[in-house]
């Protein structure tokens, strides 16, 4: 049912989108190809966020197109979604109710079966088995976001799309969103994700995409060795732009 | 300095004649109807400009239509226009209306279904406007206004059977003069009504126009803002 | 099929379970509507002319103004929790949690009528435990939720919605309040099917057109 012939696990293509008078990106173009784990730098409001959650269907773009392995988000939503996992800023879950209740409800809108294996298998991954009967509520935002990831990782998306997704958790918790990462990456699959550790970010990453101004300004497959000249671009305080106003 | 208003315009020139030769023949021209009085005279201004916000409508949800179609900027524009000038034209209907009816039909105001219909839309159409100032700017804004505009439009019929029902179950209270005697006019009144309507037309077209024009200057300026902003962010200054 | 009724019941579920812990909606609808039947019992003389005259008025009357307050409700918890982009994330397509936000609606009304309709009964003197009721409530609900849902959604992000899903949602009902408030005035007077078939048709087609249109154009309404 889902083709796999896309020569990209995510692709976007003159992406443009405005907020009011500020524009936030400005004709993006981002290839992505599969089993990589590609981390997005860039300083505050240069659209990184804004780009995920256009990738994640929850904004749509002012003009441009976009598509997950080859399938176009405008077309078939639904479809992408279920490839797609996605933790942005907010856990989205219902305080009100249990980790275990929350994680049963959005496994039915992914149309899961055997949902109590699941759940047990996937809090077990991201270290919330003890809480499992706990309301949100109750929970400190790192485990949130523990439950956050354990929602996006339940219907084996094959990609993932984290924004900062290190935030709110503590040494250990980020040693295990890393395992996950890697495990990620060895299965083949695809992870897209911003980070407020840019230096961690380099290091475990296949590809870093430096973003300025709502354009991608650098693309680098080796960002361990290119660190500092991606640092040096990333910087808001950089004084030359002359090499990088002759990007399109 | 520039020139606020352009000679060269025909819209507004042809307007302003109409509208001095449709005030020759309503106080002037026309003979006053016997059985309403003189203030049978508003109906020539309450016709065309009940016609005026009815134009209104009729293009707010036209152009949100295709403005959720087609996505283009220039639909939206044109939507919130009609929508601003039919809402003005809407207003005086409804109280050129009320002057009229207060001595013809001996009520300000009554249940009879197209009363009613005008009503409610004409508060369709001001919560449409006003969820324009409200709501946050960007596509999303044009998008769910779009929509407002469509939904309007959907739920004018079923108003009209609705008022029609009700103004059924309660007649309307008539008892002035216009209850009881066909008009003394004929075709004088049509002649009248005919000029006033293309003179309300003309005006119309003209301040959707303006209005219309106005929006394309700001939205050129957003667009200039926008276009600073990606200069600065070019420049590496942009935080 | 019947994969897109089981979200659409997983999302009305989910809402009845939060109602049921936090009482929040359910509450609010059917405590604000018996204040203004209250209210109004000190507003007119209720007489049994009256009571008759007036009552259907101010029951759909109170019934549409708590509706706002539970539709306000109901969607600033989506949103205050960033919920509803949870749901946005699902690969369900929107229409889904269009019509599973609305059952939650039409259930909270329900439920508020149940509560609501047997204090009418008793303030204003007037028997309205009949067949026809339950039709009436029905379609005056279903209408209810399926509009409400469409506008509380869109003005959830506006900077005064408490004002403006009113402004919205009430010049849009008029058509099913007069259905409503005709109709019960045909109960109160003891009528019976016949005279009140041509509002009940008015009723019915009222919800399928706004029930279609809403899921068809709720797509648009979510993505910012």
């Amino acid at each position: 049912m889902v083709t796999t012939a896309a020569r990209f696990a995510i692709e976007a293509r003159s992406i443009i989108k405005n907020f009011g008078d500020t524009a936030v990106l400005r004709g993006l173009d981002l290839s992505i190809p599969p089993g990589e784990v590609t981390v997005l730098v860039g300083a505050n409001g240069t659209g990184k966020s804004t780009l995920l959650r256009i990738l994640a269907t929850l904004t749509k773009a002012d003009s441009g197109s976009a598509s997950v392995v080859g399938i176009d988000l405008a077309e078939n939503g639904p479809l992408v979604r279920g490839l797609t996992g996605s933790v942005l800023h907010a856990p989205m879950l219902y305080s009100d109710m249990t980790v275990r209740e929350n994680l049963m409800f959005f496994a039915a809108l992914y149309r899961l079966s055997n949902v109590d294996d699941l759940i047990e298998r996937f809090a077990n991954k991201v270290g919330i088995e003890s809480r499992l009967d706990d309301r949100v509520r109750t929970l400190s935002h790192g485990f949130q976001k523990r439950v956050a990831l354990a929602r996006a990782l339940m219907h084996e998306p094959r990609i993932l799309l984290l924004d900062e997704p290190e935030s709110g958790l503590d040494a250990v918790s980020v040693g295990r969103l890393d395992d996950l990462i890697d495990e990620y990456r060895s299965s083949g699959r695809t992870v897209l994700m911003t980070t407020h550790v840019v230096e961690h970010g380099l290091e475990i990453a296949d590809r870093a995409v430096v973003l300025t101004g709502g354009v991608v300004v650098l693309e680098s497959t080796s960002p361990a060795l290119d660190r500092a000249s991606i640092l040096a671009e990333y910087s808001p305080t950089r004084e030359s732009t002359t090499k990088r106003d002759r990007r399109p | 300095m520039t020139r606020v208003i352009r000679f060269a315009d025909p819209l507004p020139i042809a307007s302003a004649v109409l509208m001095g030769v449709a005030l020759w023949l309503i106080f002037v021209w026309v003979p006053t109807e016997t059985n309403q009085g003189a203030v049978q005279r508003i109906l020539y201004f309450h016709v065309p400009i009940a016609w005026g916000s009815m134009l209104g409508i009729f293009i707010v949800s036209g152009s949100s239509f295709m403005y959720l179609w087609k996505k283009n900027e220039k639909w939206d524009r044109l939507a919130v226009a009609s929508a601003e000038v039919g809402v003005v034209f809407g207003g005086l209907m409804l109280l050129t209306g009320m002057i009229w009816a207060r001595p013809v039909w001996a009520v300000w105001w009554t249940g009879e279904a197209k009363l009613t219909t005008a009503l409610i839309l004409f508060f369709i159409y001001i919560a449409y406007l006003m969820f324009r100032a409200y709501f946050p700017p960007g596509a999303q804004r044009q998008r769910l206004a779009a929509i407002i505009g469509l939904i309007g439009a959907i739920d004018t019929p079923i108003i009209y059977f609705a008022a029609n029902l009700w103004a059924q179950a309660h007649p309307p209270i008539i008892t002035g003069p216009a209850a009881d005697s066909e008009s003394s006019l004929g075709s004088d009144l049509g002649l009248v009504l005919l000029t006033a309507t293309v003179a309300f037309t003309f005006l119309f077209i003209h301040l959707v126009q303006s209005r219309y024009n106005i929006r394309k200057a700001e939205d050129d300026i957003v667009e200039l803002k926008r276009a600073s902003g990606t200069k600065m962010a070019r420049a590496g200054r942009s935080s | 099929m019947r994969d897109s009724l089981a979200v659409v019941w997983s999302i009305g579920r989910k809402d009845l379970l939060l109602e049921v812990r936090n009482k929040e909606i359910i509450v609010a609808i059917a405590g604000f509507a018996l204040l203004v039947l209250v209210i109004f019992t000190f507003a007119v003389d209720l007489n049994q002319a009256n009571a008759r005259l007036v009552g259907p008025g101010v029951l759909w009357a109170a019934v549409a103004f708590a509706g706002i307050v539970g539709l306000n409700r109901a969607f600033a918890l989506e949103v205050e929790g960033n919920t509803l982009e949870g749901l946005m994330l699902a690969p369900i397509s929107r229409d889904l949690i269009y019509l599973g936000k609305a059952l939650g609606i039409f259930l909270f009304l329900a439920v508020a009528l149940m509560v609501v309709l047997p204090v009418f009964a008793v303030l204003f003197n007037l028997i309205v435990f009949r067949w026809e009721m339950l039709a009436i409530s029905f379609l005056t609900i279903i209408g209810f939720s399926a509009v409400g849902t469409l506008f509380a959604a869109m003005s959830v992000r506006v900077r005064a919605r408490e004002v403006m899903l009113p402004l919205l949602f009430l010049p849009v009902v008029t058509p099913l309040i007069m259905t409503a408030v005709e109709s019960t005035a045909h109960l109160v007077n003891g009528r019976s099917w016949s005279d009140m078939s041509q509002w009940l048709q008015l009723a019915v087609a009222f919800d399928v057109v706004f029930l279609v249109v809403s899921a068809f154009i709720f797509q648009h309404i979510l993505e910012d």
